[in-house]
């Protein structure tokens, strides 16, 4: 295995652009505008994403893996929230099933999937998911040595110094984020969402389940409530975010504002060549929860950016139709580049 | 059944405001019949047997904002038809026709325009995401017009 300081020593590797899909369709359109891989969930709750409506079937992903197969692109499934510890033959069926579809790699973030992955399907390429929140390359050995992970997928809380560290000294792949909502990013422990409805993503797949969202139109305008709790109340003509507890405005101190988090995207355009430089392997695109036309748009962007990169990093710029492109799709409309620009640790 | 789709249709240019308020105090049935009609044609046919079941039997609004048109619609014995006039309904939603036209031919994103409040869901919010991921599963409803 091609480790990440190897591909440091030399020319500067060029990343995998993984992209999500919430469905078949998006899969399709994800290849066909570029992906090199795809990322996918079965329809329960083994993945962060258990939404109605999203997600694959067997059918569907077996139909999913041969166009990817046939285009020569990957097709990653997303196994990673972690298990119920009363029924955790759930969480086991579903690796014998992705193994069975003939899946590229797991991603993984529960050490009880893992290690049943690594003892029933040795084989299986695994993944680290972010949802199992390495944030140090320490971490991430212990994954590799203890359960063969191949690749692990940083946490967004790193900065770019952070980030270089863990690829200097990881002898696993590293994959981070690129574009994409963010959230309060303590992936893997938040448990905001069970705060105020009794399951979180880790547990049931669902961050503010839909069951226990409200959007109430009032005279003061419109309020959002997750099972009860105000979170936020918009003005007529005003922005709106997800109907998360991260994201909502609350009066603290006597003042209203978003007391944890304000609606925004990550967009890490800008910071290519120094990823491409370390040696990253991949390059993670969120949002399985959006539509065919979101993942087609925002591949097709990294697309271009990425083998713009490749083909020039000296002289890469980010191109003002790209800046464009992105902030179409971002939620809040507002780009940051995170944690990775972050002045403070 | 012969289906043919996607469908072409081209955008019309919304009606003076005059003729936007008569629209909205006319009787919803025909458009809601109409509406019913075209999805029979251009939807049922694609719609998976699940998303069927679970969509069935909840009433359904939909207002064309800059029209001033309101159908209601429900899925009934595996069938859309339009529903009564009053009474609750588990989702309302609420674009002007650009928005609608851009969702239907697969241009947009139905959380970037809620986002924007350029498309507005009211009601049982597990149903009406369901419903928007059974479309974008789907795929376009309509092409653009030749």
């Amino acid at each position: 295995m091609q480790t990440s300081r190897t591909a440091h020593a030399t020319l500067p590797r060029k990343p995998a652009l993984v992209c999500p899909a919430g469905s078949l369709r998006a899969l399709t359109l994800a290849i066909d505008a570029g992906a090199d891989a795809v990322y996918m969930g079965l329809k329960d709750a083994t993945n962060a994403r258990n939404f109605a409506g999203l997600n694959f079937d067997l059918a569907q992903a077996r139909d999913g893996i041969a166009y990817a197969r046939s285009r020569g692109r990957e097709v990653l499934m997303a196994l990673n929230t972690f298990a119920d510890a009363r029924a955790p033959e759930r969480w086991f069926a579903a690796v014998d099933a992705a193994a069975g579809l003939g899946i590229d790699a797991l991603i993984c973030a529960d050490t009880a999937v893992l290690a049943y992955a690594r003892d029933h399907h040795p084989d299986l390429r695994l993944h680290l998911s972010v949802q199992a929140s390495a944030t140090t390359w320490e971490a991430i050995e212990f994954y590799r040595e203890r359960y063969g992970i191949r690749r692990a997928v940083l946490p967004r809380v790193l900065t770019l110094p952070q980030v270089e560290q863990v690829c200097r000294n990881s002898a696993a792949e590293i994959e981070v984020f690129g574009f994409g909502s963010l959230c309060v990013m303590v992936e893997g422990r938040c448990a905001l969402s069970s705060y105020a409805t009794g399951q979180s993503p880790n547990t049931a797949g669902v961050c503010s389940p839909p069951s226990a969202v409200r959007w109430e139109d009032g005279a003061s305008g419109v309020s959002a409530r997750l099972n009860g709790v105000l979170i936020d109340r918009y003005a007529p003509d005003e922005p709106r975010g997800y109907p998360t507890l991260c994201k909502g405005r609350f009066e603290v101190d006597g003042a209203r504002d978003y007391a944890l988090e304000e609606p925004t995207s990550l967009n890490t355009l800008a910071l290519l060549p120094q990823l491409m430089d370390m040696g990253i392997a991949a390059i993670k695109i969120e949002g399985r929860q959006r539509s065919p036309a979101y993942v087609e748009q925002v591949t097709r962007v990294w697309r271009a950016a990425i083998d713009d990169c490749a083909a020039q990093p000296a002289r890469f710029g980010v191109q003002p139709q790209w800046t464009a492109a992105l902030g179409r799709w971002a939620e809040g409309q507002q780009h940051t580049l995170g944690a990775y620009d972050r002045p403070w640790r | 059944m012969k289906t043919s789709f996607p469908i072409r249709l081209p955008a019309l240019p919304p009606p003076p405001a005059a003729l936007r308020t008569l629209i909205a105090r006319l009787p919803i049935q025909p458009p809601s019949r109409l509406l019913a009609a075209a999805l029979n044609r251009v939807l049922r046919p694609r719609l998976p047997a699940d998303a069927a079941l679970e969509l069935a039997d909840r009433t359904v609004e939909i207002e064309v904002r800059d029209f001033g048109l309101r159908c209601r619609l429900a899925l009934r014995d595996g069938r859309f038809r339009s529903a009564p006039d009053h009474g609750p309904v588990a989702l309302r939603i609420a674009a002007d026709s650009a928005s609608y036209l851009r969702l239907l031919r697969g241009d947009d994103d139905a959380d970037r325009l809620f986002f924007e409040r350029a498309l507005v869901m009211e009601g049982d919010t597990e149903y009406g995401l369901l419903l928007k991921n059974t479309l974008d599963a789907i795929g376009p409803l309509l092409h653009r017009p030749a």
